[in-house]
């Protein structure tokens, strides 16, 4: 498999979020403060690889029909795993991420990945592909949560950069979230559009 | 009494001081992929109503009847996601049996909301506030008719929104997402009503 294409399609052009608009919810909910995103970003990281490679590694044994509860089982095995170890090491960011951690279950991103690309391909280009699509999507947190953070709080990862009376409270409220990612997908479009008229 | 305006907040809190669409971020895919029309959008609000109601009602039941006395609490993602999707099927089973029509209106929006994560969002959140019984079904049936509010509305605007003019690069999701995001501007209106 060729892995730097692998790299570039989940960062930039099959990105999860801005391209394939898969995992929104968490993606608008949690990127409030750059810890937040980093938690998030890093636990999907961690399952997504963790159940491509599994799923890869069953996809023969498992029959059709019943695939996809079998992914869901998968996912949400490792899903408690994961929670149950933020709980143990980081219980300040498993508290302000709260339900959105169990609800990693039902982020589409990850039955998404085991279904359109782990279920027909190799363990080997299914774990790199969960490592580049799960980079690809805590990239995209990451960049919420600066912008978010910075213009709506002032502050970046609890740091105070910009005096208390200028940020834009509005971003750190739920509508931020909807015209951030908003305009990080128009962006992201324009760029694509752009480098298809450049070749 | 109190019982009675405790079900009254959850109520108003449900559909629009905390609506499961503009200020939680839950279901947020299904009310982005289906609000294309208001015919789905209804089509699918009803559903995921009906199933958010029932899957509060079940999930709480297992909690507290299997997970709690047996112990098994740091299973409770695992089962309340096995439980949502059985009961999808089985949704989707009855009612090609007994009402073909509205199975045949609701088609594929159905097995879609096993990965709704406001069924699976409802049910954690009832077991996180300590809800009781009948609190846990108003909170599931209120917070299904709020994103029934919330996906019509949209929809409503989008079908307008067609024949707007806007930047090429904000066609499609994005100009739905800064629509939805002026709408959640709307709905913060409704967070001076948390007088209970």
């Amino acid at each position: 498999m060729n892995i730097g294409k692998q790299f570039k399609e989940g960062l930039l052009t099959q990105n999860p979020v801005l391209v394939q608009m898969l995992g929104l919810c968490s993606t608008m909910a949690i990127t409030t403060s750059i810890m937040n995103g980093l938690g998030m970003g890093v636990s999907v990281l961690i399952i997504l690889t963790a159940s491509n490679v599994v799923i890869s590694a069953i996809r023969k044994i498992v029959p059709d029909k019943i695939r996809i509860a079998m992914f869901i089982v998968v996912i949400a095995g490792f899903v408690t795993c994961v929670d149950l170890l933020l709980q143990a090491f980081v219980p300040a960011i498993a508290e302000s991420l709260g339900v959105f951690i169990p609800l990693i279950v039902v982020n589409c991103i990850i039955l998404g990945r085991a279904e359109a690309f782990s279920y027909k391909n190799g363990i080997g280009a299914s774990f790199f592909d969960g490592i580049f699509q799960g980079l690809g999507y805590t990239a995209v947190l990451f960049v919420m949560c600066f912008i978010r953070e910075l213009l709506g709080a002032g502050t970046l990862a609890g740091f105070r950069i910009i005096p208390e009376q200028f940020p834009i409270g509005i971003l750190t409220l739920p509508v931020g979230g909807f015209l951030v990612l908003g305009c990080l997908i128009a962006a992201m479009q324009w760029a694509l559009s752009k480098t298809k008229e450049g070749k | 009494m109190d019982q009675i305006s405790k079900l009254l907040a959850i109520t108003l809190g449900a559909i629009l001081a905390n609506n499961f669409i503009f200020s939680q971020f839950l279901g947020i895919c299904p009310f982005l992929g289906v609000s294309k029309k208001v015919d789905t959008a209804v089509g699918m609000g009803i559903a995921v109503t009906f199933v958010m109601g029932l899957a509060s009602a079940i999930t709480w039941a297992v909690n507290n009847y299997i997970l709690v006395p047996l112990d098994l609490i740091y299973m409770q993602t695992v089962a309340f996601i096995l439980v949502i999707a059985s009961l999808v099927q089985f949704i989707e089973m009855f009612l090609q049996k007994s009402m073909p029509s509205l199975y045949t209106a609701l088609g594929v929006y159905l097995p879609l909301i096993t990965t709704n994560c406001a069924v699976l969002g409802v049910a954690l959140l009832n077991i996180q506030e300590g809800y009781n019984f009948i609190e846990s079904v108003v909170y599931g049936i209120t917070g299904g008719i709020g994103f029934l509010v919330a996906i019509v509305l949209f929809a409503s605007i989008r079908e307008r929104l067609v024949f707007a003019e806007y930047p090429k690069s904000f066609e499609g999701f994005p100009v739905a997402l800064v629509t939805a995001g002026l709408m959640a501007l709307a709905f913060m209106g409704f967070s001076g009503l948390k007088i209970w």
